[in-house]
């Protein structure tokens, strides 16, 4: 980044109120509960509605990609609302890096916010990568490893949540025990203690326990898988609640986690190394020391599931990964990458044979790695159904919905 | 008991623009119905149903819902609802099993449903227009019902290409073809063939059609000139092209036949009933604006306000003396005004063009002369707008100006000081700030975003109203809808969404004005606030006569504006104005003009690679004009001097690379995309490996329809769609070895924080791979290469050929790695040193320079569609970023600067804005997601400098009309600049 930025100061760590958007409820809160034990004043902004869609255009240049749109949007809704003193607040972006244009947005943000008049609201990009340097502001080993379990925890929950959505006899049942387990292992993440292992087994056994226990009706929906990119993927805002209204024609959705996501990043560091002898040797005996480590740790948790639970364990990311043989090569990691195409047929492996592959408006990655290979998985699997939804301010419901409904209407016959 | 009570069976089909209803007995159709509902969702079905009721009244009946518009019907009345595609593939299924393939259009929505070997199903993206809608709309554009378009079409000649992404496209294609005098036979044949090559990109997909193919929908089972583009281009003859009697009713049918099994089970009267009580339970969605007037008296004040800037006008008969003429001939509508003296104005007139705007002049200059008599002489004519350059041929006219010169000319008369002026016309968006007395910056609609004037009136049109009674509804709408800011596909389906929701006329009518106030504020001028634009605003085009328009502009930027009372009439003032400095006009007399006739025909320029496709007008007096062209050897005023033209010369330098046969055979490149920039290197590494290295030629038209079957995603740029095409090429050569090497990275040149390919150069290859067909039965070679290091990247393209090429050794590779680098690394040098010498011949000979600033892919004649030569034959010194961008440093920008091509248009763009005699036009792909960064840092260093910006955006358009506007206005605004500098 070539531009001066107002940097987050030690100063700052004490009155300042970071501002977090939202991608996935159950994941960022329990990452803000971590960062809340380290002293930071945090609030998740869970804002809806056409307004933000609307600041975000008039900020953000409109062929921007839809994810940019919102997040800024959302970001300078919060400071023109009053909730906020706009001279006590930083904003905190999550940011990747790479060849796709998304690797932007902390720019973006900063051109928008000196459009708006906000330059001086400090922008932390919390990235893996840590490019900037911000005082105030540092990511610690403890820290990594309590915000790692929030994410394998929320993983579980979402994982086991939807499997319990289009059953339960008493609707609500999945979303309550959610939000108390959200708030309760929040609070234990957040009691800075060093997270211990045994603790973490003994919660996983419970979750399990807990969502086993909620009274469901026959398990006998059509599954529909939703891959793409990774913004309008999860949020809800961002896909115009897209798995509320699977859910409410009658299917069950099985979306991929968040732990896959950093385990691509991570796996494209060694494979820069092999193919092209980038990056430090150092780097990459980290980067397969820390791939070993996350999926043993995931595969332990999916074991977990199968042996105390009826529910479908996670696939197997060492899987995934030679998914892709004979579809796209591994190289393609601009954006979601191979990684969305892998996500598309290990759905297709696990019996998921009917997919919604969202993208915003015009997303560059996904015209090779999500429109570009559909042809290619129909041509090899013809029993699979997938629809390509692309999703815009400008692209509206009705339009998403039908063919949805297409989807649906189809895998239901 | 049970047969009687499910004897009847009811499928109601409500889409986008008509409703149907099927009744059926067992077995048969009984009552059929087929209506438009023009956004009357629900009392249409109520009518179809209460007239079936006259006919049959069955206390028993199944029903069952379809069709998009039909979804929320469905939903609020608690019916089964079945989706239109899949009902379609339950008729199929039950009536015509043998069916291949369904090719069915609607009213917005475009399907082809596979039957054969797996069944599969597509819908259009949210990006494609090519349907019901799009005919209509093109129908009105061509002041033709749709019945005599199609009649049209089956007398037509020849076609023309016409953009076939989006009706917004094709417009574009359109208005220019109709403005320079093509026939309306050939224009709706050339239509309809868009509406089929959409179809064949955005659905078929590469996918082979086999067996009868099934043509449903409104639109091909009424408009036979369309069947017969879809059966001559898809190969089919009688016997497997089937156009049922029933296809308007084949969703229809299909949910009937549902019903019988699924349908919900109620009588008719009870239907009919539930209906209409879901009507009243829908109440307000929530995405609502503010109404636009408060009450009477604000819309009374409001009115009174703008009343005051009027022009004095003067009856025509009063009046003797010199007079002026205006004629601003725009895309939709041709104007004409005459100034008396005292600029009084003492004749107007506005009318739509009705597709031939040579026989309005003529019409209206007779009538003109007529009501001047012998009193009144015309001492000067000034054209404007679209078809400046066709009337002032056909009439003689003295002098023809560019559009922005023309407005800025008569917002001056009503507001000295003016600093910014908005115009919205039929077609286009067009706004410039003024500073010191100069138009400062000049922003005009992209091809894609204009939602303007004449959208607004085809829609008001498919609505059934006038466009003025529209307009009217929408003054006191209580609550408009909240329709976004997006091009026109995106707008029909945000107001079939609206109408979901049961929003009134009223509450569309206003949301649509909003929408274009706000397309224009931030989509085209980009601005956050009212500081932005100016302090003395005046607003003017034909689509400022809509009072809603007006309010929401002045709303949306919390200020008050100034409407002249001739909005309408700007452009055609201003050039009366602008004429006023003649004593005497050339203008065409009484007699000419009886005796004036005037025909055209078409041809095809052999001046270039180009072969511009002309049309030839006629005169009676012999004169003839040609348009079409692009530059100016079509007219046969070959150009004594040819300016330097740096893409040329790059053309030039790629086409020396000529295959050297070699032990090896041969190996294709696809001259497309990245494939630009490194030829003479694979050229020189491969030649040197032992093989005859072939590429693709540079691409035509043809070249890109060739390989459109199977491009996959219709939202892609137009460079690489048209890689797709390159293939093919290659493949027909019989070439078995067939490279595109994937690359993540491009040649760090240390001018930024990364060197990144974008993610479509980098990886169109896998793209390649997964979607052609035939490219499985050649050798196809796509290796992932690092370019920066010598090393790896001989050891992985070794590994990449090895396999085929067992005698060959990592040693030899090497080697050809590095005659590969001083090729290419020789030839960079030679066109830095072109451009170099075209900059110090341009300040020699006292010429402008213009950097075209796009990426290496850019100069494809095809792609850029000869704007290089038009800014040649501007008098522009013309030269690539790539061959200027080393006279400047690496640039710090707010982004990040990560892009190896996009870091050269940052220090091109420096070295535009250090230069007084150099300017910047960029050059952007539609589509381009990376350029939506680009273009705005680009804008603020050429800003910063006080340098205009322009941007073009090119996309498969081939008519250079827009550009050439947006040239010369550059061109014009540096003149008047430039001599008031002196």
């Amino acid at each position: 980044m070539t531009d001066d930025y107002i940097s987050f100061t030690k100063e700052m760590k004490k009155g300042y109120t970071l501002l977090i958007p939202t991608m996935l409820p159950m994941h960022f809160r329990m990452i803000i509960s971590v960062l809340k034990t380290y002293g930071y004043k945090m609030e998740l902004l869970e804002t809806s509605g056409p307004e933000i869609a609307e600041t975000g255009l008039r900020y953000v240049h409109n062929d921007t990609c839809y994810p940019a749109v919102l997040v800024i949007g959302q970001f300078i809704t919060a400071l023109e609302s009053g909730h906020y003193d706009p001279h006590k607040v930083a904003l905190v972006l999550f940011q990747t890096g790479g060849g796709c244009r998304a690797s932007n947005y902390i720019s973006l943000l900063r051109k928008a916010l000196r459009r708006a008049g906000y330059e001086y609201v400090p922008v932390i990009a919390f990235s893996f990568a840590g490019i900037e340097k911000h005082p105030g502001f540092k990511t610690t080993i403890p820290q990594l490893h309590g915000m790692l379990y929030g994410i394998l925890y929320a993983d579980l929950m979402m994982w086991l949540y939807n499997q319990c959505r289009p059953y339960e006899t008493h609707p609500g049942d999945a979303q309550r025990l959610c939000d108390r387990w959200t708030e309760r292992l929040g609070r234990e993440l957040g009691a800075g203690r060093a997270v211990s292992y045994r603790k973490v087994k003994k919660n996983y056994r419970r979750i399990i326990a807990d969502f086993s226990a909620i009274e469901m009706k026959r398990r006998d929906a059509v599954k529909v898988g939703v891959v793409g990119e990774i913004f309008v993927k999860y949020s809800p805002l961002g896909n115009n609640h897209l798995e509320d209204f699977l859910i409410s024609q009658g299917a069950e959705v099985v979306v991929p986690g968040l732990a896959d996501f950093l385990l691509y990043c991570v796996y494209n560091n060694i494979l820069d190394r092999r193919l092209f002898r980038r990056k430090s040797l150092f780097n990459y005996i980290l980067c397969r020391i820390g791939f070993s480590l996350l999926c043993g740790k995931k595969n332990k948790l999916s074991r977990m599931i199968s042996s105390e639970s009826d529910f479908e364990p996670f696939p197997d990311f060492r899987d995934t990964v030679t998914l892709t043989e004979g579809y796209i090569h591994q190289e393609v990691k601009m954006g979601e990458g191979w990684l969305l195409t892998a996500e598309m047929l290990e759905l297709t492996h696990s019996g998921v044979k009917n997919i919604v592959c969202t993208q915003p408006f015009g997303c560059l990655p996904n015209h090779v790695c999500g429109k570009g290979m559909m042809r290619l998985i129909k041509e090899k699997q013809p029993d699979v159904n997938i629809v390509a939804i692309d999703y815009d301010s400008g692209a509206t419901q009705v339009n998403q919905q039908n063919r949805l409904r297409l989807l649906l209407a189809n895998a239901q016959q | 008991m049970q047969e009687e009570k499910s004897a009847y069976y009811l499928g109601l089909d409500i889409g986008s623009t008509t409703a149907k209803a099927i009744l059926m007995r067992d077995g048969e159709i009984v009552y059929r119905k087929y209506q438009r509902h023009y956004s009357q969702v629900r009392q249409t079905a109520l009518e179809i149903l209460s007239e079936m009721r006259g006919q049959f009244d069955p206390e028993h009946l199944r029903v069952m819902i379809s069709g998009s518009a039909g979804m929320g019907m469905a939903e609020s009345a608690d019916l089964p609802f079945i989706q239109e595609v899949f009902a379609t593939s339950e008729m199929v299924r039950r009536a015509a099993p043998d069916t291949g393939v369904v090719i069915e259009l609607g009213g917005e929505d475009a399907k082809v449903i596979f039957f054969d070997g797996g069944v599969d199903e597509r819908m259009n993206g949210s990006c494609a227009g090519g349907t019901g809608a799009f005919i209509d709309q093109m129908a009105v554009l061509l002041d033709l019902s749709v019945d005599e378009m199609d009649e049209a079409a089956l007398r037509a000649q020849r076609i023309y290409p016409i953009a076939s992404r989006c009706g917004v496209f094709a417009k574009t294609d359109i208005q220019p073809l109709l403005n320079q005098g093509a026939s309306k036979e050939d224009i709706a044949l050339s239509i309809y063939q868009a509406v089929v090559n959409q179809t064949i990109t955005g659905l078929i997909q590469g996918r082979r059609i086999r067996g009868k193919v099934m043509f449903l929908g409104g639109p091909l089972y009424y408009c036979k000139g369309l069947r017969k583009r879809f059966c001559e281009t898809l190969g089919l003859d009688e016997a497997n092209a089937v156009f049922p009697k029933y296809a308007l009713y084949s969703v229809a049918i299909g949910a009937a036949l549902t019903a019988e099994k699924q349908g919900a089970e109620l009588s008719l009267s009870m239907l009919c009933e539930r209906l209409s009580k879901s009507a009243a339970a829908a109440g307000i969605g929530r995405n609502r604006l503010d109404p636009l007037f408060e009450n009477e008296e604000d819309y009374e004040n409001f009115r009174a306000r703008h009343e005051k800037a009027t022009v004095r006008t003067e009856p025509i008969e009063h009046y003797r003396g010199p007079a002026w003429l205006g004629i601003d001939c725009g895309s939709t509508t041709t104007k004409l005004v005459l100034i008396g003296r005292e600029k009084q104005i003492l004749h107007t007139y506005y009318s739509s063009n009705r597709g031939n705007p040579v026989e309005i002049v003529r019409e209206q200059l007779m009538k003109l002369r007529t009501l001047c008599g012998g009193r009144i002489e015309i001492c000067g004519c000034a054209v404007t707008g679209y078809g400046e350059d066709l009337i002032r041929n056909a009439f003689r006219a003295d002098e023809g100006l560019v559009e922005t010169i023309a407005h800025y000319t008569a917002a001056k008369y009503f507001r000295p000081d003016v600093d910014f002026i908005l115009d919205i016309g039929g077609q286009d968006i067009k706004c410039f700030s003024i500073r010191s007395g100069a138009i400062d910056s000049i922003m005009l609609n992209e091809a894609c975003s204009s939602g303007c004037g004449s959208f607004i009136e085809t829609f008001a049109r498919s609505m059934g109203y006038e466009v003025a009674e529209f307009a009217k509804k929408g003054i006191f709408a209580k609550a408009p809808v909240n329709l976004g800011t997006r091009c026109t596909v995106f707008m029909n389906s945000s107001v079939k969404q609206s109408q979901k929701d049961g929003a009134s006329v009223e509450d569309i009518s206003a949301g649509l004005s909003v929408s274009v106030v706000k397309n224009a504020l931030y989509k085209v001028i980009r601005a956050n606030s009212p500081k932005d634009l100016g302090e003395n605003i005046v607003v003017q085009g034909g689509t400022f006569y809509n009072d809603a328009v007006l309010r929401a502009f002045e709303k949306e930027l919390g200020t008050e504006v100034i409407r002249p009372a001739i909005a309408g009439l700007m452009g055609a003032y201003g050039a009366a104005l602008h004429a006023m400095r003649f004593p005497k006009s050339t203008l065409l007399t009484k007699e000419e003009l009886e005796s004036f006739r005037h025909t055209s025909r078409s041809a095809t320029c052999g001046g270039c690679e180009n072969h511009c496709r002309l049309t030839v007008n006629l005169f009676s007096d012999g004169s003839r004009y040609i348009s079409g062209n692009r530059c100016e050897k079509a007219l046969g005023l070959r150009k004594t001097e040819e300016l330097p033209n740096l893409y040329e010369f790059k053309r030039n330098e790629l086409s020396k690379l000529s295959p050297v046969p070699g032990k090896r055979g041969k190996i294709g490149l696809p001259m497309a995309l990245g494939t630009y920039e490194l030829a003479p290197l694979w050229h020189a590494l491969f030649t040197r490996l032992g093989f005859e290295t072939v590429f693709s030629r540079f691409s035509d038209r043809s070249v890109y329809e060739k390989g459109q079957f199977s491009i996959p995603s219709d939202t892609v740029c137009y460079p690489a769609k048209i890689m797709h095409g390159h293939i093919e090429e290659l493949l027909s050569q019989g070439i078995r070895t067939i490279f595109y090497p994937s690359l993540s990275y491009n040649v760090d040149e240390k001018a930024g924080d990364n060197h990144f390919n974008c993610p479509i150069v980098a990886y169109y290859s896998e793209v390649l791979h997964a979607n052609i067909d035939s490219l499985s039965e050649v050798r196809f070679l796509y290796p992932y290469l690092n370019i920066n290091n010598r090393r790896v990247f001989a050891k992985n393209l070794f590994d990449a050929l090895s396999p085929t090429e067992p005698d060959l050794r990592l040693s030899d590779v090497r080697a050809a790695v590095k005659a590969g680098y001083e090729a290419y690394e020789a030839h960079m040098k030679r066109i830095r040193e072109a451009g170099e010498r075209a900059i110090s011949w341009a300040r020699e000979n006292g010429k402008r320079i213009l950097i075209l600033a796009g990426r290496p892919y850019h100069i494809d004649p095809e792609i850029c569609h000869g704007i290089d030569k038009l800014c040649t034959s501007l008098g522009f010194v013309t030269v690539s970023e790539d061959s200027v961008a080393h006279l400047e440093p690496p640039q710090k920008v707010r982004v990040l600067n990560q892009w190896t091509y996009h870091a050269r248009l940052y220090r091109s763009a420096r070295y535009a804005a250090e230069h007084k005699d150099t300017e910047l036009v960029q050059l952007v792909s539609f589509g381009c997601g990376i350029d939506a960064i680009t273009t705005d840092e680009i804008r603020s260093i050429l800003e910063d400098s006080g340098k205009y910006y322009t941007q073009i955006k090119i996309d498969e358009i081939t008519n250079l009309g827009a550009v050439r506007i947006r040239l010369r206005s550059l061109l014009g605004a540096l003149e008047e600049r430039g001599d008031q500098a002196l």
